[in-house]
């Protein structure tokens, strides 16, 4: 199964690069919607031979993941996009070709990261850890470059992607710590932030990130 | 007893759902008094039990869990009385629906007891994640532009910082299924048993992540930025238990995390790290409350400071160790008790500004008196408590290998102290403008803060053995 596994991460990877090379907000939400359902079969993939074992944590993470990540914060997002009526990130603190040679940067570091950090019992798939630290932190490049709310909450979505999944390693050992770290990350984090947007751009009447610096010393 | 550790945090999550149907604002209310009434009957009787006292796999609590839930407890007890007036007197713009304080401060309440009644340390992130659900709302409780921008900052920082803690948490996991049989289930002893044959980069990742993770919540230098924005633009009782209780809980996770590494015999690098992070947080902390104008800002700067010295102190260890853990109790009190003051200021004049705010002697003489006691507690004045824990951090240093370092702690602690003069004191005693006039304090308003300024007085003169004993024991078990 590590065929389907590997080619999910791959594709996992490649949005994360589509998504810092992209300026429209529109296009970001799709393609983290998009890097949600390749999410939500990863556990299939990497388990479905051994699902009479992992049926639990599988079908929680694989449905959460389904629900919240392709289709509820999308649709958060989206929504919220077109209250505030913007388009396209204003000016990112870093131009969008240069960040899409950082992003490449940090994958390459990611590689090497996971030749130091050896698993002690190996991964499933060679490709899991270097691709779970490389999606978090192409997450944490997205975060600190742009500048509006939205693709605020796409690069933690990012980031959180990729804590899940190094979660997938963790499966056999602690499942409980897994699907509860995963489920309420989801629920959680991105849904409050999720209603957290809605009111910035009901306040506002833009995401505009840049807006919300009024209190410094 | 040890069905008290459930009782714990599902009293105040049942109450707090209850309180989500009242509609009536007195009703709302009486739950939350008596919510917070239940809670500190149901701490007090664990004092009188085992020193650890375990219900099922999940729940377990240790002394070092019991001092932490014991400050969580008292400091709510003390907000709820105070949280009476403001309310019902407060002056609330229309939106901000005052019957949704209520339940939210009791989940709080229930995310922070499960914080401290835990040694699942996933169970234990599930609960801090929920502390910032819970508490986001109430940031965000005056619907103005600048509580917004508080509250986003708030959720994304600290998610941010959750999920470093989720990462650091995994890595912890894999550490230890380095170890055959170890992994069951993330609890602290399975890990600690497990800690000397661990892979030691997993276990020293897992650290680092820890620390910076729940460091974010904590109120660490380099993620703090979100804290002074929070603190000053949520409702004072918000403010007090953020600073007072929150910031504790999250010290407490990295605390476990320390634990593991202390257990694996290979704590210095974690302690070199508590260190350097401690005195950065206190330097930053300092740099910004010189000239700070804004005195509920001032305050919050003073918790990343006194924060930044409570993980010094742990990293230092030795006999800091016990003075780290006292300082959070001190800290708890007259944080609390500045934070519930700072309220009162803000009602009787309008403004955070401290220059604005002058003669706050003359204009509410109780709230006056009782902020500057509280100001020369947490400022390291003597009798008050935070001078002994700050001095025993201070001697550990000067004694230890680097005694510049003790230097350095003493002379950040003075600018510290003047920084907190400067704005305070033209704030407290200075001559009241045209309006001058004496405002009407309700007894409720300054009860609570009278009884914080009593208990950090108290203990700076005397620790009953009760306390000092479970100091000890907590120091003990976190290698001091």
């Amino acid at each position: 199964m590590t065929g389907y596994a590997d080619f999910l991460l791959l594709v996992v990877a490649a949005l994360s690069l589509s998504i810092v090379a992209t300026s429209r907000l529109t296009g970001c939400v799709r393609a983290s919607a998009l890097q949600g359902v390749a999410l939500s079969l990863l556990p299939l993939a990497l388990w479905g031979g051994a699902l009479d074992r992992h049926a639990v944590p599988v079908a929680t993470m694989s449905l959460g993941a389904l629900a919240v990540k392709a289709v509820i914060i999308p649709l958060l997002l989206a929504r919220a996009i077109r209250e505030a009526n913007v388009r396209r990130e204003s000016e990112p603190f870093i131009s969008l070709h240069f960040s899409v040679l950082i992003a490449a940067a940090l994958v390459g570091f990611s590689f090497w990261l996971g030749t130091i950090l050896i698993l002690p019992k190996p991964a499933p798939t060679p490709l899991l850890v270097p691709m779970a630290f490389a999606n978090l932190l192409v997450g944490f490049l997205v975060l600190i470059v742009r500048r509006k709310a939205v693709t605020q909450v796409v690069g933690y979505l990012m980031l959180e992607n990729g804590i899940f999944i190094f979660g997938q390693t963790l499966v056999e050992e602690v499942p409980f710590a897994v699907e509860l770290g995963i489920l309420l990350d989801l629920l959680v984090g991105v849904f409050v932030m999720g209603i957290a947007i809605n009111h910035i751009s009901r306040e506002f009447e833009h995401i505009d990130t840049e807006l919300l610096s009024t209190l410094k010393d | 007893m040890a069905w008290i550790l459930p009782f714990l945090f599902l009293t105040p999550g049942v109450l707090g759902l209850a309180a989500l149907a009242v509609k009536s604002l007195r009703v709302g209310l009486g739950i939350l008094l008596f919510g917070a009434l239940l809670h500190f009957v149901g701490t007090v009787s664990l004092w009188a039990g085992a020193d650890t006292i375990a219900f099922g796999t999940f729940l377990r609590v240790d002394v070092t869990g019991l001092i932490f839930l014991s400050i969580t407890s008292v400091l709510f007890l003390l907000v709820a009385i105070y949280t009476v007036p403001y309310i019902l007197q407060g002056t609330h713009d229309k939106q901000s629906a005052p019957h949704r304080f209520v339940p939210c401060l009791l989940g709080f309440l229930a995310a922070m007891s499960l914080v401290s009644v835990t040694q699942n340390l996933a169970l234990m992130w599930a609960a801090v994640e929920g502390t910032t659900l819970a508490s986001a709302p109430l940031v965000y409780f005056y619907r103005r532009r600048g509580a917004l921008e508080a509250a986003w900052k708030y959720l994304l920082l600290c998610s941010v910082g959750i999920a470093l803690a989720l990462l650091g948490t995994f890595c912890l996991g894999v550490a230890a299924s380095a170890v055959p049989g170890a992994s069951a289930g993330l609890t602290l002893d399975g890990l600690m048993k497990a800690a000397p044959s661990m892979a030691r980069p997993w276990l020293k990742t897992a650290f680092v992540l820890a620390l910076v993770g729940y460091g974010t919540k904590m109120g660490l230098a380099p993620l703090h930025t979100w804290l002074p924005d929070t603190h000053s633009q949520a409702p004072s009782p918000v403010s007090a238990l953020l600073s007072g209780a929150l910031l504790n809980c999250a010290f407490l996770a990295i605390l476990r995390f320390f634990q593991v590494c202390l257990a694996s015999g290979d704590a210095a690098f974690a302690r070199t790290l508590l260190v350097v992070l401690g005195f950065a947080s206190i330097a930053i902390a300092c740099a910004f409350m010189v000239g700070q104008r804004d005195y509920k800002r001032l305050l919050a700067y003073s918790s990343i400071e006194n924060m930044g010295v409570m993980a010094a102190g742990v990293g230092l260890g030795g006999a800091a160790t016990y003075g780290a853990i006292f300082h959070s109790v001190n800290h708890s009190l007259c944080k609390a008790g500045l934070f519930l003051l700072a309220g009162n200021v803000l009602r009787a004049f309008g403004t955070t500004s401290a220059r604005q705010a002058r003669g706050v002697l003359g204009r509410i003489p109780v709230t006056g008196v009782l902020m500057t006691a509280l100001f020369l507690a947490i400022g390291g004045a003597p009798p008050f408590g935070p001078f002994w824990s700050e001095f025993l951090i201070f001697q550990t240093a000067i004694r230890g290998t680097s005694p510049w370092i003790g230097v350095l702690f003493v002379s950040l602690l003075a600018v510290a102290f003047l920084g907190m003069a400067g704005a305070l004191l033209p704030m407290l005693q200075g001559a009241q403008g045209d309006d001058a006039r004496r405002v009407r304090e309700p007894a409720l308003s300054v009860v609570a803060p009278l009884a914080l300024a009593i208990g950090a007085l108290s203990i700076g003169v005397y620790v009953p053995p009760i306390l000092s004993d479970a100091l000890h024991h907590a120091a003990t078990a976190l290698g001091g």
